[in-house]
């Protein structure tokens, strides 16, 4: 009795140093192995171009503000594929979707709104992104019905899906590229203008402190309630330091990239100022806000509402969940409806930055955003899964990426690596698990 | 004890097919309050499929269902719930990748303020009825993949027992239990039926069935071959029904 009373609490003297850290702090071990894999990364790649380039330029705030704005779109994507996996299905549409919704809302803003509204008008923007998010829901919508209503697996239909919905992006518009894309929505893709500034990113850093602090707060407030074991103070400490540190280094970051001399010159024209050789900080770009807005809303989602609870439960027991009274149809569904969205949030994004929509905006999209999600601890076998790894694994994806182009490797070799990556990745994580269990 | 007034629970004529495969035919049993009924019968008799008829895990194609001598319809598991039957499914139905507290209340999560889950209450409660039922439970923020056995199943009898269920469906409860165990199993039954509830209860051991049941209904390839009580019947008579399919009462 007394044996077994004793394993809810931590017997802590016959673990290490750094067990103790780990249990008290409650970080997960493969977050850590993830930014210890970033790091390696990073600073392999910055060193490579300082030994054999005589010039690292990884490290620096104008690439890592470039991958930060490269990473958006496959993240944002990535956190839906984490719900579409765990559930035991899989998408391979989204990269087709992205054309489709992108060329849908690229005719809207430059073949038929301004025909309407007239060119220019305000509202452009608004009504496009309202479209393609609709556009998006519904051809996701429309694979959900058929993989839970239907009983055709997720496989097939969206295998199918990747041929129809580039098919259709072509038809479209007879293979015609749209530009350019209305201003505004321009902005949404990031670019010198498309950044918030460094007054604005100070705001969003305060933000971000602000909610840490109160997320470090709030827990401690309900745990104690419920006379639940608490984090000894020094570990919650720890954790607001680290969180405090990381965000306002990530601000620093974003605000001492620059804007180039010429975006300079031409804004000075446009408000009717001399601003030559005025230091102008991007400060953090809109996509990636977008993505952490995404990111912070489907860890809320997948964590503390009855939705996600659904999802990982079909995930890990489909018969447990339907004999629990869930409609696991409809959440499936649902689900992909979801991933609809948020491809057609990345399609948003995608041609915004590219000031265009072409039909073929996001081939094999599909497969770096798998990575990223399974690179980012999300179990193929279902009901595992986590938001902030399959962001984490989009980074991965993308550093390794632009490592590659920076250091001068050319695309078939990229495409090599990344592919080894992959199963190398998941490979490793077949052997933690192991070591856990 | 006779059973006298409105049964808890009565199945009336209930048959289910699978592929022109009768599982069930016509089948009637009835369960009273405080009281335990032995479903018996050999693997693939139909006593599973029956009981799913009324856990609203299959839909019967004929015959009905009463409780407290309503005629009720029961779809679904949800609307098995709305009647206040609980199962504990022999697989235990567990979802293998959450924690004992997302499992109890899979399907009946509590919500907090702003319609997010109460993480917090829903632990506290499930350490509360965990007391109860097995003091030497202390797993509560592990996946239930990694719990023994007999936690597993302590885990899916307070899911059962935690909502006020007046009707316990138990499929097997003791099959994967050690002795202790299946001790502790055998006392919370008594608990339970001494607080009123109708149990029926799918078990194989026919020392366990002479033990916890007060009658026994048999089965044999979808039909029922009859319902005695317990204290009326020995075990060879109560064998004899599960193998040969006849019931030695009749000829008298």
């Amino acid at each position: 009795m007394n044996d077994t009373l004793k394993s809810d609490v931590p017997t802590e003297s016959h673990k290490g140093a750094i067990a103790r850290f780990l249990h008290a702090t409650e970080i997960d071990t493969r977050l850590l192995g993830m930014l210890g894999a970033l790091t390696l990364i990073w600073v392999g790649f910055h060193f490579y171009g300082v030994i054999f380039n005589n010039f690292g330029a990884f490290l620096t705030p104008r690439n890592l503000w470039n991958l930060s704005v490269q990473t958006s779109s496959i993240g944002i994507m990535a956190t839906g594929m984490v719900l579409v996996i765990v559930t035991r299905n899989i998408d391979l549409s989204v990269g087709s979707m992205i054309g489709v919704i992108a060329m849908s809302m690229g005719l809207l803003q430059v073949e038929v709104l301004p025909q309407i509204v007239g060119i220019g008008h305000w509202s452009i923007w608004i009504l496009a992104v309202i479209v393609g998010l609709i556009v998006g829901t519904l051809i996701g919508a429309l694979h959900g019905w058929l993989i839970a209503y239907r009983g055709i697996p997720a496989f097939i239909v969206t295998l199918g899906g990747l041929m129809v919905w580039r098919g259709m992006s072509f038809l479209s518009a007879g293979g015609r590229t749209i530009s350019p894309v209305d201003s505004t929505f321009a902005l949404l893709g990031g670019g010198p203008y498309g950044a918030v500034g460094a007054a604005g990113s100070w705001v969003v850093g305060a933000i971000a402190c602000f909610g840490v602090a109160y997320i470090l707060y709030a827990g401690r407030k309900s745990r104690r309630k419920h006379d639940f074991r608490l984090r000894p103070m020094w570990a919650e400490y720890f954790l607001g330091v680290v969180g405090w540190v990381t965000i306002i280094s990530a601000v620093m970051l974003v605000n001492s990239y620059p804007w180039p001399k010429g975006i300079v010159r031409q804004y000075g024209a446009r408000i009717g100022q001399d601003l030559e050789g005025t230091f102008i900080s991007h400060g953090f770009a809109i996509p990636v806000l977008i993505l952490i807005t995404v990111g912070i809303c489907m860890t809320i989602l997948v964590t503390r509402t009855r939705f996600g609870r659904y999802v990982f439960a079909i995930g890990g027991n489909p018969e447990a969940a339907a004999l629990a009274g869930i409609d696991t149809k409809w959440v499936t569904m649902k689900v992909f409806a979801l991933m609809g969205m948020l491809t057609a949030i990345a399609a948003v994004i995608a041609s915004a930055r590219l000031n265009s929509a072409t039909n073929a905006l996001g081939t094999l999209d599909e497969l770096y955003v798998i990575a990223a999600a399974v690179i980012g601890g999300t179990s193929l076998a279902g009901g595992v899964g986590k938001i902030y790894g399959a962001i984490l694994g989009a980074l991965v994806m993308q550093s390794l990426q632009s490592g590659m182009v920076l250091i001068g490797f050319d695309s078939a070799i990229q495409r090599i690596v990344v592919g080894v990556v992959l199963v190398l990745a998941v490979y490793l994580d077949i052997l933690y698990n192991k070591r856990v269990k | 004890m006779t059973n006298t007034g409105t049964p808890l629970v009565e199945l009336k004529d209930i048959s289910i097919a699978f592929g022109g495969i009768k599982a069930v035919d016509k089948v009637s049993v009835d369960l009273y309050p405080g009281e335990v009924v032995g479903l018996l019968g050999h693997n693939g008799a139909g006593k599973s499929t029956l009981i799913k008829c009324l856990s609203g895990a299959y839909k019967a194609d004929a015959g009905e269902v009463f409780i407290n001598g309503k005629k009720v319809t029961i779809n679904n598991p949800r609307d098995a719930r709305d009647q206040n039957i609980e199962t504990i499914y022999q697989t235990l139905a567990l979802a293998d990748n959450l924690d004992a507290a997302s499992n109890l209340f899979l399907g009946r999560e509590i919500i907090g303020p702003g319609g997010f889950l109460d993480e917090s209450r829903m632990e506290a409660e499930t350490r509360k009825i965990m007391a109860r039922l097995n003091p030497n439970f202390h797993k509560f923020d592990v996946p239930v993949s990694a719990l023994s056995g007999g936690q597993r199943q302590s885990v899916a009898i307070a899911r059962a027992v935690y909502f006020d269920a007046k009707i316990l469906i138990m499929d097997e409860p003791t099959a994967a239990l050690g002795p202790q165990e299946t001790e502790m199993v055998a006392e919370l039954i008594q608990e339970l039926k001494n607080q009123g509830l109708g149990i029926f209860l799918i078990e194989h051991d026919i020392h366990n069935v002479m033990k916890l049941c007060d009658r026994a209904s048999v089965m044999k390839n979808g039909l029922l071959v009859g319902t005695e009580r317990v204290e009326d019947v020995t075990e060879d008579e109560i064998l004899s029904m599960i193998i040969l399919g006849k019931n030695p009462k009749n000829k008298l």
